[in-house]
């Protein structure tokens, strides 16, 4: 117990927490999707000229953005029992960021030029097909970098599955700490997964940014 | 055929107001504009000449009046003594008929040339992807783009875009063709091409024009008819022969004179 770092402690944890990484991962990937669809809707609601969408839509997503993560995960846990942790984390890390990249879908909406829309017009274009074809394939380019910064952000905050019983990477070093009173290497260890695969992808979303300016 | 000649006006504007704040671009404007006519409007910027064509292709609201495309009403009408506007579904029947090119040319950048061309007509008059690539292609011909066919619309100079835009606006077989200022971004020299196939268009067919343009020459050449706007009001109309060699308003000689140098 006296040495700081033991290569054998590090050995030893290393199997539960290369299977929390995989529920990280798991939680990351699915919250992400759900983000990029339900943001997108988001997004067009809140342009919506109905304001019996847009207003209800505007207040629900000013609330999730001012009320922390952490709460809204236990919150939601503790209000339904019966759903399993990670149906209710993947739910909720996904609902709090589609909050997040609905603002970038409306900035990449807005950046599309008015001249597209009035051409759409000209050629007579349903309003549905010029969104379709013409407005969203050129907004979504734009919005490529922001949404990739969110998923990795996203991604960082999954140690707050730890606090609704979801045994991932974080809670894995946690468990491992509490039962051998050896902290310094899992946790280590975890700062090392978690910058393995965020600093990767976010350089590769700096070069889609540039690439697409 | 008809046995007696459509005299039903092309386009006619009643007592039409637009306003943009407390400004008054276009106070209580009538005009007519007859089948196959090529009219030029023109006059000092802010005179309401481009407001008039974006009110026919409904990129504007008219604060009052009627606009009448063949006869029908457009974007608004009068039921009993009220002023309603016609809901969006009456709208496209009628906007049909109209065609735009742009001065910004505004083609879509994610498309490629060809894709550009037969959007609208798949997917506004219905036509089989097949239909509307032989269309397209014989516009493209027209235009003299063929060779662009699959190139990316960010890859082609001003003029080229501009042609492919006029090729857009034609594949839709509009019966009105409003030309806002669509040489006005493009270098000298390559504004010769764009009006020779705006020539070609001219000659070749039978269909309506409004052009707003600085072009004088071309003007001259294209259209049959002239109209002198000065703060959304029309001062002076005439052939263009006599507009441009004898106009009679003050204004509008101080304005040629300005423009011809």
């Amino acid at each position: 117990m006296n040495d700081i770092w033991s290569w054998e402690r590090a050995w030893e944890v290393l199997p539960d927490l290369l299977y929390g990484f995989r529920l990280t991962i798991l939680a990351t990937v699915v919250g992400t999707a759900i983000a990029a669809v339900l943001g997108l809707f988001v997004a067009l609601a809140r342009r919506s000229s109905v304001r019996w969408i847009s207003v209800p839509v505007g207040v629900v997503v000013e609330f999730i953005r001012s009320t922390p993560l952490l709460v809204q995960l236990v919150f939601v846990y503790l209000a339904l029992p019966t759903v399993p942790g990670i149906v209710v984390g993947c739910a909720v890390l996904g609902v709090h960021y589609a909050t997040y990249m609905s603002e970038v879908y409306r900035a990449g909406i807005d950046a599309v030029p008015r001249g597209q829309w009035e051409a759409a017009t000209a050629l007579n274009l349903p309003r549905s097909r010029t969104w379709r074809d013409v407005v969203l394939p050129q907004a979504i380019r734009k919005t490529l970098p922001g949404l990739g910064n969110y998923a990795i952000s996203m991604f960082k905050e999954t140690p707050f599955l730890f606090a609704i019983s979801i045994v991932e990477m974080f809670a894995a070093a946690q468990n491992y700490g509490a039962n051998t009173f050896s902290y310094i290497e899992p946790l280590t260890m975890v700062g090392l997964f978690f910058l393995a695969a965020s600093y990767p992808t976010s350089l590769l979303v700096r070069r889609m940014e540039k690439r697409l300016a | 055929m008809s046995t007696t000649p459509d005299t039903t006006p092309a386009i006619e504007f009643r007592d039409v107001i637009k306003r943009f704040g407390d400004n008054v671009v276009l106070d209580g404007l009538s005009f007519s504009v007859a089948k196959g006519d090529r009219v030029t409007l023109i006059g000092p910027s802010g005179s309401g000449k481009t407001t008039i064509l974006r009110l026919l292709m409904t990129l504007e609201e008219a604060d009052g009046g009627l606009i009448l495309i063949d006869g029908d009403p457009y974007t608004h009408e009068y039921r009993g003594q009220k002023w309603v506007e016609i809901p969006e579904k009456r709208r496209r029947a009628v906007r049909k008929r109209v065609g735009m090119v742009f001065q910004q040319f505004n083609l879509f950048p994610n498309m490629t040339v060809l894709e550009n061309i037969i959007e609208a007509p798949m997917h506004v008059l219905g036509h089989n992807r097949k239909q509307a690539t032989a269309r397209a292609e014989e516009l493209l011909e027209q235009v003299g783009m063929a060779e662009k066919r699959d190139a990316k619309t960010t890859e082609l100079s001003g003029g080229q875009q501009q042609r492919v835009a006029i090729a857009r606006a034609l594949a839709m077989d509009p019966e009105i063709l409003l030309l806002d200022e669509v040489t006005s971004a493009l270098d000298p020299e390559i504004v010769a091409d764009v009006l020779g196939v705006l020539r070609d268009v001219a000659e070749n067919t039978d269909i309506t024009m409004l052009l707003v343009t600085h072009e004088m020459q071309f003007a001259r050449e294209v259209s049959n008819r002239v109209l002198m706007f000065d703060h959304g009001r029309i001062i002076e109309e005439a052939h263009p022969e006599t507009m441009f060699t004898a106009p009679e308003h003050e204004r509008t000689q101080e304005f040629l004179k300005a423009v011809l140098g």
